[in-house]
């Protein structure tokens, strides 16, 4: 009953952090707005016992997504432009799909039903067997990682490929392989740092994150590791490793950031997480199995099971890790190509 | 014991509810950005610090309760209060004026906005 009403009220914070956000035109606000509302549906899939998506949101949607956002407006502008004030089309169209939308939802089980399929076909037959088929703890990471191993590579593939769009688009290494520009890129860089990044000379800022840094990485590999026996795993993990890396990148500034996530080494990563998923499916074929089928990796299948989830969540876990921080340092380094572009023109000339 | 421990967690946990709602009325309340920060910060501190207490005594001594629950206060002791001087520090730095409620509608009342850029610091 309690639940029902914090759930009630939560739902009601949904509704109005959505309508702030829709109101703002100020689009700083606006992404601090959704983080807010991350927050909140992470509360509301907590108290739905889904602690598992509840920590992904809260780590991905209020964390690493806020940061992004607020590093792509700091490139862009501030406030929203304007559109005419009334449209009939577009708004035509929105209320059509969104009347379909909610027209289908009639057609859903009702919330809790024990007769709706999810609850009679699969799932039942997931909680029924884990324990004698894979035996770990958490049911939800053996269905991520084992039964649905094949839609995880496609989702950890899905974040690779965003990634290699993302640095195609944003990356300068053609630049970067032109030696005198890299070296005046990380002057400008050091120079940038000791100019721009006032958190480097703020004392409170700089011991307040030393002792956190480290901290935030073990406990990203907590959530790696122990992603078998409570929630966690490779998605979170790697989003929270991330955040540390982004911690240290906004108080000691970028250029020291980048002399130890070098793009190469970012790059190199993101591609082993995605290999090292693959590669243990290409193992489990090598030994007799299935792609991805586990039994077969040890001479035991629960065994075998367990090998085989600690490996794919390690390879998601390494490849979001380096996605995230690639994104963060190619979008926060982007924020100086002004001053860059000055420094060809010198370049140029002389 | 329990009991008298429940009865600690309880009073503990109202007070916290009750800084928490306090804060959240400063924060709407207070006329300049830096007492707002202040009230915030303080809504960070002392509210987490009374709940995680209350919630404490709720935990029947088991042990990885206790030693989750104090994880979090350390966390929040570290974090909140740098996150407070932060806020408030980029806003000194981005030309937010100090001082005092009145000199600020004053200035505010010459046309004066006191989110404008350009403006130094004054103090």
């Amino acid at each position: 009953m309690t639940l029902d009403v914090l759930a009630v009220v939560l739902m009601l914070f949904l509704l109005v952090t959505a309508w702030g956000v829709l109101r703002l035109r100020d689009l700083f606000s606006a992404a601090m707005l959704l983080g807010m509302f991350s927050l909140v549906s992470a509360a509301l899939f907590t108290i739905f016992d889904a602690v598992d998506v509840a920590f992904t949101e809260a780590s991905v949607g209020a964390g690493i997504s806020t940061i992004l956002m607020l590093a792509t407006l700091g490139l862009t502008t501030e406030r929203e432009t304007s559109c005419p004030a009334w449209r009939p089309v577009p708004l035509l169209a929105v209320l059509v799909t969104g009347g379909l939308l909610i027209y289908g939802t009639l057609d859903m089980p009702s919330f809790g039903d024990p007769q709706s399929p999810v609850h009679t076909y699969l799932g039942a037959r997931y909680l029924e067997e884990e324990p004698k088929e894979i035996g770990v703890p958490n049911v939800v990471t053996a269905v991520l990682a084992s039964y649905r191993g094949y839609d995880t590579l496609g989702e950890a593939t899905v974040v690779f490929a965003a990634a290699i769009g993302v640095l195609l688009l944003l990356s300068d290494r053609r630049e970067e392989r032109d030696r005198s520009s890299a070296r005046a890129l990380k002057d400008h860089l050091a120079r940038d740092d000791a100019r721009h990044a006032p958190a480097m000379k703020n004392r409170i800022l700089r011991v307040s994150a030393r002792p956190m840094i480290p901290s935030i990485l073990l406990f990203g590999l907590y959530v790696q590791f122990h992603g078998d026996y409570g929630p966690g795993g490779g998605f979170q993990a790697g989003v929270i490793m991330a955040a540390g890396v982004v911690l240290f990148a906004l108080v000691f500034g970028l250029e020291r950031t980048r002399r130890t996530f070098s793009a190469n080494l970012l790059e190199a990563m993101i591609a082993l997480g995605v290999l090292l998923y693959g590669s243990v499916g290409v193992w489990s074929m090598l030994a007799g199995g299935n792609f991805l089928d586990y039994d077969v990796l040890l001479h035991d299948p629960k065994h075998g099971q367990h090998l085989g989830i600690v490996l794919v969540e390690l390879g998601v876990g390494i490849t979001v890790t380096a996605v995230m921080i690639a994104l963060f340092l190619l979008f926060a380094a982007r924020g100086l190509d002004d001053a860059k572009g000055d420094l060809h023109l010198e370049n140029g000339a002389s | 014991m329990t009991e008298l421990l429940e009865l600690v967690g309880g009073v503990l946990l109202g007070a916290g509810a009750v800084v928490v709602v306090f804060g959240g009325v400063l924060i709407l309340r207070m006329p300049t950005f830096y007492s707002r920060v202040h009230a915030a910060s303080v809504n960070e501190t002392l509210a987490p610090l009374l709940i995680l207490l209350g919630l404490a005594c709720f935990a029947d001594g088991r042990f990885d309760v206790l030693v989750r629950l104090g994880l979090i206060l350390m966390f929040l002791l570290l974090t909140s209060p740098m996150s407070s001087h932060a806020l408030a520090k980029a806003a000194y730095r981005g030309g937010l004026p100090t001082g005092q409620y009145r000199e600020q509608q004053r200035r505010e009342r010459e046309g004066r906005g006191h989110s404008e850029p350009s403006e130094e610091p004054d103090a």
